[in-house]
């Protein structure tokens, strides 16, 4: 091969490669992202069923059922409004009434609670997820320091 | 007293590297040997500076002294004396300190070993790496002085966060940050050329050993880190594609990229604008991660004491040298002369094609990490992306590159034989295939991928150990010969076997754990029994027990297998009493490469519990290939060739027949 052909044969793999990828990446970004939402949102937008979403807010006081078995529901508030959630498995350790916590789910069809399929709470308990501190905020309801 | 001295020395390092910033510089640029001369002094100044005032601030917390701000807020008298030695680090001033300790401690190990270095390459390196040194201790000083006192002094500190109150944060740190930071020098070694306008195999075979030994650490680092997170938070997941794991996660792909093309510029003095573009990035993602991960503009899991305020100081920094170092290499990187020529088919070409894969994998998880922080400030949205993104795209650009693996060290310099190498690797193959078929006949319920997945890390294992036999001559010489060329080999040779070896390891646990552990959420009653895996557990109920710090609720549980009783584990809830923040302890019991892992939820009325229960199949492959990988670096950097400080004289006529150069 000549110069001229090896530096092609390497640059139309290398284009071969990247444009895989970026083909995969656009592809990846339109279906496998996750949009979070508040409550606020939930009730002003229609979020269709079986449409996985993340959902931000503050554990609502009082919300917290423990079932006999492995569910637990519970409510999250941006006080303005507020979702009912079912989730099975264990909470976090620091998952309690009042934090700021962000589920992940989605809402099956015909029914307003939102099934929570995995629920994160910080292992800090001065932390408040970013996106929940802002929906705070955005409500007029955030009482920690301003950052 | 000892408080002010520790700040007072960092004060006197910065005075120090702003020195060592300039005078080499002039110094190499007018062949000054006495201006020169400064770079050496003063790096070592530098890190005895430093190092007095990490040990301040040590003092500070083994004796709990209050009236420091910082450990007042991150320690407490009653915490077991290896959590206050490692809370040094567990907040965000520490380890800032932890972090330029690492980074003077390189500048000082160049000046110590770097003798027989070219002096203006020496002077030019030391001197980049205080430009690193200066910025950093000028935002130590500014915003993030873990020096500043407290008046009156408070009697009791508030704790640790207890989920740092681990062995971990006494490994994981000082590893992940050897490697981040270690990777500087390869960026002020091409830096330094690109000044210098002048690279060569010598400068490669200076870089290779930092680029290893900061590769070693990080792997080990970002393992470790894996593993800590595993047991620590009682979730079972050993990564999640958080951005904070990817931030260590992209230098680590971009280093390995660099170990490879670095190879082929020191043998072959090629792709050497390529090598110093690659060395740039990977400091840069290692930057990038510092950023992302001290200031917490991202939500992830791992995040600890971030601040976002002092985040822009650092994404300054990160704009400064990223730019710089870019806008250089713009405007230097033809001066360089382009280096030897080589066949497409060929171990350079098998290089270029790892590196190719590599850097383009670290682009679509820099892609997937960032991508959220674009759209919000593009429009507003706010988006997680998670792990189906990164499987989605990290995982199919993986599959050709493991595949690949096997040829690269088989195939010949310059122009390589396609052909014979698959022919070599027949048997390799063979093994691999066979596997695959006999995972996909006998582990009903496991998915045909798994059983493909897990005969591609044989396909690795046995590649490597192909590559080592090749070498040796198995098949073609007697015994005794084999056995000489055998002990002949490079150590290097060794090394990228055990990495690549690890790597298959690793690959065979991934699959295994992905496609066939089983996980259960139940609630129990003591006497009551479930099942995970091949194993039976029965609940024995709970009982209080106190700690140093803490009180906590432990369930213990017997295991049984085939009715008879083989071990028993404990799980527990601690509540840390200072913070009165509870954590999940979770019981692991190993079996083989097997774990069964246990975590306590909530406790529920009449004495029962409910317990999530995993079976996690071959897991411990996962980090045992990633000790393997380490390994082979830790090898690797005990190759004659390599060893830190050997003059870069000719090499010796070759010992062994057959061995490459």
């Amino acid at each position: 091969m000549t110069r001229k052909q090896k530096r092609l044969a390497i640059i139309s793999g290398g284009v071969a490669v990247i444009g895989a990828a970026v083909l995969l990446v656009l592809f990846a970004l339109q279906d496998q992202i996750v949009y979070f939402h508040s409550p606020t949102d939930i009730v002003e937008k229609q979020i269709g069923p079986d449409t996985r979403i993340r959902l931000g807010g503050l554990v609502a006081e009082k919300s917290v059922v423990r079932g006999t078995g492995t569910k637990v529901e519970f409510a999250v508030t941006d006080t303005a409004n507020t979702v009912a959630i079912t989730y099975t498995g264990i909470l976090p350790d620091l998952f309690r009434e009042g934090q700021g916590v962000i589920v992940e789910g989605a809402f099956v069809p015909g029914n307003p609670v939102f099934v929570a399929d995995s629920v994160l709470a910080k292992h800090d308990e001065n932390y408040m997820p970013k996106e929940v501190a802002e929906s705070l905020k955005a409500q007029g309801v955030w009482q920690g320091e301003e950052k | 007293m000892i408080v002010e001295l520790g700040h007072y020395a960092l004060i006197m390092a910065l005075a120090t590297a702003l020195l060592q910033s300039v005078l080499p510089i002039i110094g190499a640029r007018t062949r000054d040997a006495g201006l020169m001369g400064v770079a050496p002094a003063a790096a070592i100044a530098s890190f005895v500076l430093i190092l007095f005032a990490f040990v301040a601030l040590t003092v500070s917390y083994v004796t709990s002294d209050f009236s420091v701000k910082n450990v007042w807020e991150n320690s407490h008298s009653m915490m077991p004396m290896i959590y206050k030695f490692s809370g040094v680090w567990g907040n965000h001033e520490g380890s800032m300190m932890l972090w330029l300790l690492i980074l003077v401690f390189f500048s000082a190990l160049v000046a110590f070993f770097g003798g027989n270095l070219p002096a203006t390459l020496k002077s030019n390196v030391l001197a980049v790496q205080a430009w690193i040194t200066s910025a950093f201790l000028t935002f130590v000083l500014l915003t993030s002085n873990p020096f500043q006192r407290l008046s009156p002094a408070p009697l009791e500190g508030r704790d640790l966060n207890p989920i740092l109150q681990d062995i971990g944060l006494a490994i994981h740190p000082p590893m992940l940050y050897l490697g981040y930071v270690g990777f500087s020098i390869c960026f002020s070694f091409a830096v330094a050329a690109l000044i210098d306008g002048r690279i060569d195999a010598a400068w490669a075979r200076w870089v290779r050993p930092w680029t290893l030994a900061a590769w070693t650490a990080l792997t080990a680092g970002i393992a470790m880190g894996s593993y800590w997170a595993y047991y620590e938070l009682g979730w079972g997941g050993w990564w999640f594609w958080d951005p904070v794991e990817n931030a260590s996660f992209m230098p680590w792909l971009a280093g390995t990229a660099l170990l490879h093309s670095a190879l082929v510029m020191e043998k072959r003095e090629a792709l050497k604008i390529w090598t110093i573009l690659l060395a740039i990035m990977t400091f840069s993602l290692s930057l990038l991660g510092t950023f992302l991960v001290r200031s917490g503009v991202l939500t992830s899991v791992h995040a600890f004491a971030t601040d976002p305020t002092r985040g822009i100081f650092i994404l300054c920094i990160l704009v400064a040298f990223i730019g710089g170092a870019f806008a250089l290499f713009a405007l230097r990187a033809q001066t360089l002369s382009p280096g030897g020529l080589f066949a497409p088919i060929s171990r350079e070409g098998a290089l270029v094609l790892n590196n190719l894969f590599l850097t383009t994998a670290t682009a679509t998880v820099l892609v997937g990490t960032l991508y959220p922080l674009v759209l919000e400030a593009i429009t507003g949205a706010k988006i997680s992306v998670g792990p189906p993104f990164f499987n989605l795209t990290f995982g199919p650009l993986m599959i050709p590159l493991l595949l690949a693996v096997p040829f690269g060290p088989l195939l010949a310099w310059k122009r390589g034989d396609l052909w014979a190498v698959t022919q070599r690797l027949y048997m390799a193959a063979g093994v691999a295939l066979l596997v695959s078929l006999a995972v996909i006949y006998f582990a009903t319920g496991a998915p045909v991928m798994a059983g493909l997945g897990i005969g591609l890390g044989v396909w690795l294992i046995a590649g490597s150990l192909t590559d080592i036999a090749m070498r040796s001559g198995v098949g073609k010489v007697a015994l005794p010969i084999m056995w000489r060329r055998f002990k002949g080999l490079p150590r290097s040779a060794f090394g990228g076997a055990l990495a690549h070896m690890g790597l298959g390891v690793s690959v065979i646990g991934i699959v295994a754990v992905t496609a066939c552990a089983t996980e259960s959420v139940v609630t129990m009653k003591p006497g009551e029994t479930t099942v995970g895996g091949p194993f039976t557990l029965q609940f024995e109920g709970l009982k209080p027990n106190t700690g140093p710090n803490y009180t906590e609720l432990q369930g213990r549980f017997v295991i049984s297998r085939n009715g008879q009783p083989v071990s028993h584990l404990t799980a527990a809830k601690r509540v840390f009493t200072a913070r009165q923040m509870p954590t999940t302890e979770a019981g692991i019991y190993t079996n083989g490469a097997n774990q069964l892992y246990v975590a306590l939820g909530d406790e529920l009325p009449g004495g029962g519990v409910v317990v999530r229960v995993w079976w996690k199949p071959w897991v411990t492959f996962i980090w045992f290939g990633a000790i393997f990988m380490s390994l082979g670096g830790i090898v690797s950097l005990f190759d004659r060739r390599l060893r830190i400080g050997a003059p870069a004289k000719s090499r010796a006529p070759a010992v062994a027949v057959g061995q490459e150069t």
